[in-house]
């Protein structure tokens, strides 16, 4: 089944709490890692604020669970702005606001591509940035892509890790990173490496709530 | 109403309370209590970072009907009261500004500026003259 069809009918097959609990445990088993990259081009402490955030949610499952699933988002959104104290906060917490607010708006279900594709553009504006700069975006607007070319979910796992890999050669030209200029090359970028886990979180979990 | 609430007020954002609360203790010293002053700083568990939660109320603090201008450290500082300008949503958004200036010697000049009742605009321009265009 393509992976935008998979999501859309993800409310049946599993339940937002057992999504929740799926990332915050793979945040929390690449916590150390998270902080490890983050130390080498950032302030290290990206896995920790990252934890801290999905500790939230999960603290939050039941609440998020009962809301219509346009609801969840903006309101797991806004969790995660609330409690993870760096500039992540309002990124993630927007790419979810956005997606809630977008497929809240009327966006029917074999659009959700179109409903990620303008939340991933509120993510870029929200960060006054771009593809290439050596940020989560060069893992979502690649998958974005790959939703819109109905992309298989079982391949998405994999190719969000390479989308994360390839920010390993790129020069950071937003956020602490771009203070080390040609220093942060040859470093992942950690926002990148959180995404790629994340949606990789995701797509597992959809897969095996429909194969169930 | 006191006096304070006709000039324009000043929020500081840090990752560090140390910083914030230093920043404000210079504006205190250049403008005593002309000017609804308030600061925040560290993550919502108290590490270096910053709190929507904590700006919001910030801008509470120092609220002014003549606006309010934040200055801001580094990029968490600045995205997450980007949020919280949102949160308060129009009209009252349209009053704050978000300063494209140096956290200290902006928000002292800004200070010394909305203390001789300036507007929100001319405040803002006067802290942004410090930045290299």
């Amino acid at each position: 089944m393509n992976a935008t069809a998979q999501i859309a009918q993800s409310p049946v097959s599993v339940s937002i709490g057992a999504l929740i609990e799926r990332c915050r445990s793979e945040i929390a088993t690449h916590a150390d890692r998270l902080n490890g990259l983050d130390c080498a081009i950032g302030d290290g402490d990206h896995g920790t604020n990252m934890l801290r955030g999905f500790d939230a949610l999960l603290a939050e499952r039941e609440l998020l669970n009962a809301l219509p699933i346009d609801e969840t988002l903006v309101e797991a959104g806004r969790i995660l702005v609330m409690t993870i104290g760096g500039a992540s906060g309002p990124l993630y917490g927007t790419l979810l606001i956005e997606l809630g607010r977008a497929l809240g708006s009327g966006v029917v279900n074999n659009e959700f591509s179109s409903a990620f594709q303008q939340a991933v553009d509120a993510v870029a504006k929200r960060g006054k940035s771009k593809g290439g700069d050596k940020t989560l975006l060069d893992v979502l607007y690649p998958v974005a892509d790959l939703l819109d070319e109905q992309h298989d979910i079982e391949g998405l796992p994999g190719m969000a890790f390479a989308f994360a890999e390839s920010t390993v050669p790129l020069q950071a030209m937003r956020g602490r990173a771009s203070f080390l200029g040609e220093r942060s090359i040859g470093h992942m970028d950690p926002g990148a490496a959180s995404c790629a886990l994340l949606i990789a979180a995701v797509c597992r979990a959809l897969n095996e709530g429909c194969r169930a | 109403m006191s006096a304070a609430t006709n000039n324009v007020g000043i929020v500081i954002v840090s990752h560090s309370p140390l910083i914030a609360r230093g920043a404000a203790d210079m504006v205190r010293q250049m403008v005593g209590d002309s000017v609804p002053l308030a600061w925040c700083g560290g993550n919502p568990a108290g590490g270096l970072g910053t709190d929507m939660a904590a700006i919001l109320q910030a801008i509470e603090d120092a609220w002014s009907d003549a606006g309010v201008a934040i200055f801001v450290d580094l990029g968490g500082a600045e995205t997450n009261s980007e949020m919280a300008v949102e949160a308060i949503g129009a009209p009252r958004s349209a009053l704050i500004a978000i300063c494209n200036a140096p956290i200290v010697e902006g928000a002292v000049m800004a200070a010394a500026e909305a203390s001789g009742g300036a507007s929100l605009a001319r405040v803002v321009a006067t802290a942004e003259e410090l930045s290299p265009s």
